[in-house]
């Protein structure tokens, strides 16, 4: 059993990538929503680091952008979910 | 006590050897696992089941990073993807009403397959295309080649600090538009009051917040020559200051004005200050001399890294900090 390395790390983030945005459409509960966009960001973030490794050398421009998109993400999610509370309140 | 260059970029059989058929299957056991916790966290019925879902999908994640050889991100994702993520998920669903936790089954948009499916394969056959033909080494190689003028060791921390400063400049700029916007919404209202009447969380808190700040430093210092640095850092303060707040602990009244928003600002002022002043000193932006490099990425890791902590802490509480009416002491 042999596959080149970074098949199954592609195949699921492809997957996950799908799940979050099929989620983002069809989800109506907003908080679902969130959830929803953030495993689709963590489907992209698979594929960035996963394609930084195919060459020689580890690639750390990648790895950089990750940790800067994982902070992104979270300054997104705490706007959202501040948006969504305030949003419950005024629903009758 | 200095590590060499890059320790994993020389390494062969990282690259294009074939794996065993241990690693196989232990990739194929974690990757099927998130792919099923990101389905649930999705569409469970239950929407606590749903955010305790997608927190053990940011756990599993953060092991899936140490597969792929990014230590850097795995602090991140555990600290920040995993816990203060979940934190925040579960502080929002305690403040929606009970019958919008919703036991039932979720609503959905009903989508047409057809057309849908179409786009989903024409889009992913392109993305596919454009995969194959990208440059195969990447920036590796050239990162590599300019580390020795960078004033760090770690490639990670070169890439975030000097090379491309200027992508965490403005990164630290967008975190801190989002705690201004989340204030500028009003008061605070996620997690301000202490929910849990334990007496042992406050005591415990009270022993482990030292064990933070230290933790804080130690990957600070680390950062220079290897995984850590300011975001982990940050990110580990900031775990702490919430757990704080968790055990009912307030924003202390004479922090709440000027202190407070300084603490907020000062990364990106430092980032700023360095930035003018080395546009002013050699004529370029982010132009590092370098034998100074080390000195003005210190600097900025230290201010950036306090106030990411502080700016986390902020994005956690959701709004300016107000005073409890018959909150704890």
């Amino acid at each position: 059993m042999s596959l080149p390395p970074g098949t199954l790390f592609l195949l699921a983030s492809a997957l996950l990538f799908a799940i979050g945005a099929h989620g983002l459409v069809t989800c109506r509960h907003l908080l679902r929503k969130v959830l929803a966009l953030n495993v689709a960001t963590t489907g992209v973030f698979l594929l960035l680091v996963t394609l930084g490794r195919s060459g020689t050398a580890v690639d750390p421009v990648p790895h950089a952008m990750v940790l800067t998109g994982i902070v992104v993400a979270l300054s997104t999610t705490a706007v959202a979910l501040g948006l969504i509370v305030r949003l419950e309140r005024r629903r009758p | 006590m200095r590590a060499p260059p890059s320790p994993t970029a020389s390494d062969p059989g990282n690259g294009d050897g074939l794996m065993h058929p241990v690693e196989i299957t232990f990739d194929a056991l974690l990757l099927f696992s998130m792919v099923v916790l990101a389905w649930q966290g999705v569409h469970a019925r239950n929407m606590f089941r749903a955010v305790v879902s997608f927190i053990m999908f940011g756990l599993l994640t953060a092991v899936a990073w140490v597969r792929l050889e990014a230590p850097d991100i795995a602090l991140a994702e555990a600290s920040l993807g995993a816990g203060l993520t979940g934190a925040l998920l579960l502080a929002t669903l305690g403040r929606l009403a009970p019958e919008r936790r919703g036991a039932r089954r979720p609503k959905v948009v009903k989508l047409s397959t057809l057309p849908w499916l179409t786009m989903g394969l024409a889009g992913t056959t392109v993305l596919l295309a454009v995969t194959l033909t990208l440059p195969a080494p990447g920036l590796g190689e050239a990162v590599l080649a300019a580390m020795p003028a960078a004033g760090v060791d770690s490639p990670v921390t070169a890439v975030l600090l000097n090379f491309r400063a200027w992508d965490t400049l403005l990164e630290i700029g967008v975190m801190l538009l989002a705690v201004i916007a989340l204030w500028s919404l009003g008061q605070d209202v996620l997690a301000s009051k202490p929910r849990l009447p334990a007496p042992a969380l406050p005591a415990l808190v009270r022993l482990l917040f030292p064990l933070f700040v230290l933790s804080t430093f130690y990957l600070l210092w680390r950062g220079g020559h290897g995984p850590g640095g300011a975001f982990p850092a940050g990110a580990l303060l900031a775990a702490g200051l919430v757990l704080a707040l968790l055990a009912g602990a307030q924003v202390p009244e004479r922090m709440r004005g000027a202190p407070l928003r300084w603490a907020l600002g000062a990364g990106l002022f430092a980032f700023l200050v360095v930035a003018v002043g080395l546009m002013w000193a050699v004529g370029t932006f982010f132009a590092y001399p370098p034998q100074h490099a080390s000195i003005l990425i210190a600097i900025i890791e230290i201010a950036a890294g306090l106030s990411i902590g502080v700016m986390l802490t902020a994005l956690f509480l959701g709004g300016e900090p107000t005073d409890i009416k018959g909150g704890g002491k």
